[in-house]
């Protein structure tokens, strides 16, 4: 289970970025994309998935 | 008297404030009435009759000195793109409607390229002096970044200084990273001291890892608005508040805000219209609701005039913008070209140029203060004593009227009363004259701007403009060319006033004006 970025609504704020307990998020060609090997979803971490809860775009993540 | 910016009573009762942990409402902030009848700092104020300082820590700030910002300039990093809340009239997928011209996006600057650049222009524009952190998003919210950008920039450039803007949410926490990296200049847009209201304004804010929404939401990023200007106020670090006005939602709400951030020391209040043009697919742009006119905006500020001390002068400048307040000059400085500059940082240059603005602020003082006793005896001869109209300026800078009327992007405004030259405020216009050509179809939306002015104060005016204007009622007037703006405005007024008590002209109230969106057009 993981999660993706919508590469064409990213905004490039980076705000997800720091938020990621299992730094799966960079940044690549001015958008930031997450390593679906490292993304847990925020499980074991927190309630609800950090990026999601931070991205000021609605339904720029999703499940992968 | 009344002064919309701060008098030096107020320093004063500031300075006890800032002395003062808790602020209290007799001693706290800055009243825009005259304390003990004095003029005010940011138009006549000088080194001599204030606190030196609070003197120091605005007298070249553009941003926090009315007078000031004729003459020095500034410029904002966008190191910051992150935002931990969202704000109905912003739309993150482009930029910052608060801060910056919504629509463009920004060449987001990693730490090292912002201190580059800051170099390159400070030495190239000597009489830039203030750096600020205004986002794109919240400079606190990319704390790593912003603080990085400051380390470096004390290092490098130690007569520049250093600001931010937040919206506060993680204000409290960042204090005393602030006053340790010699920050003495903060913004807080602080929209509403009511949650209810906040709730219309922002939809959600991501705290304790969560996002809030709602009158909770609201309530949470009020109280730390509350508690981070505290603790700023106990620090002496000087606080400028922003407001957003929303015609229906916090219009007369924000006299109260004023009254809160009054008592608790802010410096300086800045009322700003709503941006909400539908293409910038903000909520309230999508949604339809309007920014004020030019009049309801001046009727609040008006109303704060009594609490803390307002700002008038703010271009809602973008995130990146370069130069004195109403230009842009970040075309000149984009990275690529930054990479080509030969960057030599002079400080002896640099302060010898602001010297020399200094000895021309001081000549300026003086001709107002010799206009004002002309305006005064005028307006008596003439019966008009209560007599307040608006007058519209061309300027280049340098607090002088000496800009051609088809060069204008914008117009400074003065209400002008047989007591002061007071600026309440500037509007946007599209250029008259392009490519040394007048477009006639551009007139109507420039008159349309300065609808609510007697007369408008230029260099210079071609033949065409001249007649429509005055065809509207607007007087075209050239004769104070390259004169100081407060005399020529006083004297013009003086005139007027001898003109009506001779019956040559009659006097007449004027109009509203439109506010024209959108922030600072790239020269």
């Amino acid at each position: 289970m993981a999660l993706k970025i919508i590469g064409s609504t990213c905004s490039g704020c980076s705000a997800c970025d720091p938020e990621c307990p299992n730094d799966a998020i960079r940044e690549k060609s001015g958008v930031f994309i997450i390593d679906p090997a490292k993304c847990t979803e925020c499980e074991g971490h927190y309630d609800t998935p950090q990026c999601v809860a931070v991205c000021p775009v609605d339904g720029c993540i999703v499940k992968a | 008297m009344q002064s919309a910016y701060i008098s030096l009573g107020d320093l004063k009762a500031n300075r006890n404030a800032l002395a003062e942990p808790v602020a209290s409402e007799s001693a706290g902030g800055c009243s825009s009435s005259g304390g003990a009848g004095k003029s005010s700092c940011g138009s006549s104020g000088g080194p001599d009759d204030m606190p030196s300082e609070i003197w120091d820590k605005v007298k070249n700030h553009p941003c926090y000195s009315e007078e000031a910002h004729h003459h020095f300039a500034r410029m904002h990093v966008a190191v910051a793109p992150a935002c931990n809340i969202q704000c109905n009239y912003c739309n993150r997928k482009y930029d910052c409607s608060n801060e910056s011209r919504p629509g463009v996006v920004s060449q987001k600057l990693t730490p090292d390229q912002a201190v580059k650049k800051v170099l390159a222009v400070a030495s190239e524009i000597p009489q830039m002096t203030v750096l600020g952190i205004a986002g794109p998003g919240d400079a606190l919210a990319n704390p790593k970044k912003t603080f990085d950008t400051m380390r470096q920039l004390t290092e490098k450039a130690p007569d520049i200084k250093l600001c931010l803007s937040t919206n506060g949410l993680a204000l409290p926490e960042m204090v005393d990273e602030i006053c340790k990296h010699n920050i003495d200049h903060v913004t807080i847009t602080i929209n509403m001291v009511d949650p209810e209201i906040g709730a219309k304004i922002y939809p959600w804010i991501f705290w304790n890892h969560q996002r809030v929404t709602g009158v909770e939401a609201a309530r949470i990023l009020h109280e730390q608005q509350m508690k981070g200007l505290e603790m700023l106020t106990a620090r002496g670090v000087l606080t400028k508040i922003n407001s957003v006005l929303i015609p229906g939602i916090n219009d007369e709400h924000l006299i109260e805000v004023n009254r809160e951030v009054k008592k608790r020391g802010a410096f300086l209040h800045n009322i700003m219209p709503l941006i909400s043009e539908a293409e910038h697919g903000t909520h309230f742009g999508l949604t339809g609701q309007r920014g004020p006119s030019a009049q309801e905006l001046k009727a609040v500020q008006d109303a704060c005039m009594g609490g803390a001390n307002l700002m008038r002068h703010c271009r809602q400048c973008r995130a990146d913008a370069v130069g004195l307040l109403g230009e842009d000059r970040s075309e000149e400085f984009t990275l690529d070209k930054i990479e080509e500059m030969d960057i030599v940082y002079d400080i002896d240059k640099r302060r010898a140029y602001q010297e020399k603005v200094e000895a021309e602020r001081q000549a300026q003082h003086q001709a107002k203060v010799d206009a004002l006793a002309d305006a005064l005896d005028a307006s008596l001869i003439a019966g008009q004593e209560d007599l307040k109209v608006l007058v519209a300026v061309a300027t280049e800078g340098q607090g002088r009227v000496n800009q051609h009327f088809g060069h204008a992007t914008e117009f400074q405004i003065f209400e002008v009363s047989r007591k002061e030259a007071l600026f309440v405020g500037h509007r946007r216009v599209d250029l008259y004259c392009q490519g040394g050509y007048g477009e006639d179809e551009q007139l109507p939306s420039i008159v349309n701007a300065i609808n609510d002015c007697h007369a408008v104060l230029v260099s210079k005016i071609g033949a065409c403009p001249r007649d429509e204007l005055k065809a509207a009622g607007i007087e075209p007037v050239e004769e104070y060319a390259h004169e100081f703006i407060e005399k020529a405005a006083l004297t013009w007024f003086a005139d007027y006033c001898t003109r009506v008590a001779s019956g040559a002209i009659a006097h007449q109230e004027r109009g509203d004006a439109r506010i024209r969106q959108g922030a600072v057009m790239a020269a």
